[in-house]
């Protein structure tokens, strides 16, 4: 454990980085000790990788300091920071699957053959391999493929490629994010052994039950900021989580739609995907906006694509008006009326480089050819121009190319798109990512609109005011599984966090937690989390 | 120190995976072509058959060499056939227009295959020209480099009657009479094995697979992605020189107009062979498989009188069950 007195081996402060657009990190400030795992935690996007990957020389600081060992060093490139003993583990691990691990390991700095530069010296390098392999308790050989590892085990082949390079510095990046439980214990047991041997290890996670189980000290980020750094033990769930989701951006009175019918458009029962989705029920009604919450990875979008059939399903039933369909393509469900507005619009939802007019029929495009067979031009132009109109596109005109609108109005062609198709069940995949803080009031007062107009709308985002504003409801997701549904009185940032953090193995009490305002005894505390999880 | 922790799992496993099954496949798809052949005409397995088979496999096989490591990278070649014909053209230029010695005009020809490959090189790595499109342009512009040098007329060997023997003579024949099997196929064998080893056992080869494999990786983990890259160009632009060489000694001339199409050929044998056009893996042994298999294809239809368009139908039809064949092997594994 850290001596609180000891002399930090990683000082960052004043961090300042902006990219086109964001401003990323505003003054930041971070402090690693040798010898203890520092937890980093914030929402998506409040700027931990960000700020990691500055230190990892991925990019380059626009101001501030960073010291080692008490100096001032200038790290220009991940080689920088390797020779200055920085090693980062991302979250897409950075392997060469068809080498060999021993060969992974040691890429770019192969022992050669005696007199030579040019010949490998394979069997030195397996024994290197082996040897710090064997010092991290891993059974692997060295001459296994990275292919034919499970995904944990890649990742210690990462760690091992990190300590190859003498690193002090071990930084992680939501390392447990594709790891089963047991697997999870095998790599906390190998962190606890780099901290003994005196590595500064950061950790960077969602998972702030796991926090308490390995990290000394836990940093706070919230919009590119510095919040807080506390020690673990005296930290609790409810105070992380409010110190996490205390912002203030949105605030103002959620603009719902009155009136809402009863008539459940969308039904889906007990849909079960292997290793990705378990057991998702639930109902969405005519005029309705659901929000799906939950934190990057929690299967949201997995739930989109298995109902639009992108993805296949194992088990389940879904009914569209009552009566159960049959959707195993994306043609499938949009005869049924379910569109999907994905959150990369630009690869899924627009052909870029044609105008407005051509994205806006190209999902009906059958329904505008006449008896010749031609595209009826006037028609295709009419009807653009009613969703021009309608949804107050802002281009010049319809000949516009649509790689040249703003994010905002690109968003709406695809909602014209939809439109188009007839299309009344609506998936927003992250409406707003992407979209400048004007431009997103004007996408909410768009769903407002469609749900107004009886369009049933799904809306998975990540950003919590966002949900919290725009839902009527609100199914919060964690690992592939509803760990809980709030209505919109119930619902809160605190509310959410819980839930969106529940693990499997936890049973779900739902809605509980969330009637409460915070802070309240029920409210599970770090200290119970980790008897729990032990 | 101890492999204790090594030895202990199971080794097997890892060599009947992958790469193996698919060199196994192409192998047995070659004897059975062997066998069917030779049941159905008398006339294909006999000596002189298989050393036709052999000689014409040679320049192929040179070229499907480099374009090995060229599409492990995860690249492409289509520069290999028309660099070859600029290739023989400049050996005889400096064998018959400047009177140098045939050694020297041999390494004029390699060196100005390892020049084109190195433009492709350069071109892709530092220009990030896709390959397709810069190996296109070298394509036509050695073809008509070709052409311009050689006044469009093809360059005869007559007076230098020694430079056909590097590939028509025998040193084999030499030693053992009865065996006379012509310098080429010993080119091609060699160049082979050089070939491999340059794959498995130098850095190069490591770092053509882990391009291959994942540059953005191979990138952060310091190797200069950029350097190698064109080195392997470069290299498989030298294999395409040999070829040219063997081309002009086999035909004791350097005939301009020959080329196109040739690095089609190539590629069908590397894909044949079970290099994964995604990059990454890729066998030398598989290649010479693979350009062997469209030899005796070649050569047995040719046999049993099967007309020259049928033959090419054929041929591509076993392109696309070769590659089919690994699109199922993938999708089990």
């Amino acid at each position: 454990m850290t001596d609180a007195t000891a002399k930090p081996l990683v000082t960052m402060t004043g961090i300042d980085k902006s990219f086109p657009g964001v401003h990323a990190l505003d003054n930041c400030r971070f402090d690693l000790r040798a010898g203890e795992v520092h937890a980093l935690v914030g929402e998506n996007g409040a700027g931990k990788s960000t700020l990691m990957k500055v230190l990892a020389g991925i990019y380059r600081k626009d101001a501030g300091v960073i010291t080692i060992d008490g100096h001032e060093v200038e790290i220009a490139n991940p080689r920088a920071a390797q020779d200055l003993g920085i090693s980062m583990i991302h979250q897409e691990l950075n392997l060469m699957n068809h080498l060999t691990v021993a060969q992974n390991i040691f890429i770019g700095r192969e022992p050669r053959r005696r007199f030579s530069t040019f010949l490998l010296d394979d069997a030195t390098l397996n024994r290197n391999a082996a040897q710090l392999l064997e010092m991290m308790h891993l059974k692997i050989d060295p001459r296994t493929k990275v292919a034919d590892l499970t995904v944990a085990k890649q990742q210690m082949v990462e760690i091992a490629k990190a300590l190859s390079y003498n690193a002090r510095v071990l930084i992680m990046d939501e390392p447990t994010a594709a790891l089963t439980e047991a697997e999870i214990a095998e790599l906390f047991a190998i962190i606890r052994r780099l901290r003994s041997q005196g590595v500064g290890i950061v950790y960077i996670s969602h998972r702030l039950e796991e926090l308490k189980q390995i990290s000394d000290r836990i940093t706070v980020m919230r919009d590119g900021r510095y919040i807080d750094t506390v020690p673990t033990p005296d930290a609790t769930i409810e105070q992380i989580i409010r110190m996490m989701v205390g912002r203030t951006i949105y605030e103002s009175a959620p603009e719902l739609p009155t009136e809402e019918s009863r008539e459940i458009v969308l039904e889906v029962r007990n849909l079960n995907r292997a290793g990705v989705l378990k057991d998702i029920s639930f109902t969405l009604k005519r005029g309705e906006i659901l929000g799906f919450a939950g934190l990057m990875g929690a299967g949201r979008t997995e739930v989109a694509r298995a109902i639009f059939g992108a993805d296949p399903i194992d088990s389940g039933e879904i009914l569209v008006h009552g009566q159960p369909v049959r959707i195993k393509t994306p043609r499938d469900a949009v005869r049924h009326g379910i569109g999907y507005l994905s959150e990369d619009r630009k690869r899924y939802g627009l052909a870029l480089k044609m105008d407005v007019e051509t994205n806006v029929v190209l999902a009906a495009l059958q329904k505008f050819v006449n008896a010749v067979g031609w595209v009826d031009r006037r028609r295709t132009t009419a009807t653009a121009n009613h969703h021009v109109a309608t949804l107050a596109i802002k281009t010049p005109s319809l000949q516009q190319q649509v790689k040249n609108l703003s994010g905002g109005t690109q968003q709406k062609v695809v909602v014209g798109k939809w439109l188009t198709a007839n299309t009344d069940i609506l998936i927003f995949d992250e409406p707003t990512r992407g979209i400048d803080v004007g431009a997103k009031s004007e996408i909410y007062k768009l769903l407002n609109d469609l749900a107004r107009q009886g369009k049933a709308i799904i809306m998975i985002s990540s950003e919590l005011p966002e949900i919290l504003r725009m839902s009527h409801r609100i199914i919060v997701m964690c690992e592939g599984r509803i760990t809980g549904e709030l209505s919109s009185t119930e619902a809160s940032q605190e509310a959410i966090m819980t839930l969106a953090t529940q693990r499997g193995g936890i049973v779900a009490d739902n809605g509980d937690t969330g009637g409460s305002p915070g802070g309240q005894s029920d409210s599970p505390r770090l200290v119970s989390m980790e008897s729990q999880s032990a | 120190m101890s492999l204790e922790t090594t030895s202990s799992i199971p080794f097997s496993r890892t060599i009947f995976r992958s790469d193996a099954t698919q060199k196994i496949l192409a192998f047995a798809g070659l004897i059975v072509l062997f066998v069917v052949f030779s049941l159905a005409s008398p006339n294909f397995l006999t000596f002189n058959n298989i050393v036709g088979i052999l000689l014409a496999t040679a320049v192929n096989g040179l070229l499907a060499l480099g374009v090995t490591y060229i599409i492990i990278t995860g690249g492409i070649d289509l520069s290999v056939g028309t660099v070859m014909t600029l290739s023989a053209v400049m050996t005889g230029v400096a064998i018959v227009m400047w009177g140098l010695p045939i050694p020297i005009g041999v390494l004029v020809g390699i060196g100005t295959g390892a020049l084109a490959g190195l433009v492709n090189g350069l071109t892709i790595s530092k220009m990030k020209v896709p390959p397709f499109i810069a190996t296109l342009g070298v394509m036509m512009m050695a073809k008509g480099l070709a052409l311009v040098i050689s006044g469009a007329r093809p360059i005869y060997f007559n007076d230098a009657p020694a430079f056909r023997e590097i590939a028509m003579g025998s040193l084999v024949g030499m030693i053992v009479p009865d065996y006379k099997i012509p310098n080429a196929v010993l080119v091609l064998f060699g160049a082979a094995i050089i070939a491999h080893l340059i794959l498995t056992k130098t850095v190069m080869g490591r770092y053509n697979l882990a391009i291959g494999s994942n540059e953005e990786a191979t990138r952060l983990s310091g190797v200069n992605v950029d350097r190698w890259k064109t080195a392997i160009y470069a290299l498989g632009g030298a294999f395409s020189g040999i070829g040219g060489v063997i081309m002009a000694a086999r035909l004791n001339s350097a005939q301009p107009a020959l080329g196109a199409g040739y690095e089609l050929d190539a590629i069908a044998a590397v894909v044949i062979g079970g290099t994964s056009l995604s990059g990454g893996e890729g066998t030398i042994l598989g290649t010479i498989i693979g350009a062997f298999i469209i030899s005796v294809l070649t050569n047995g239809l040719r046999i049993l009188s099967v007309p020259q368009e049928w033959q090419m139908v054929i041929t591509g039809a076993i392109v696309i069950l070769a590659v089919y064949a690994d699109i199922i092997r993938r999708r089990q594994k």
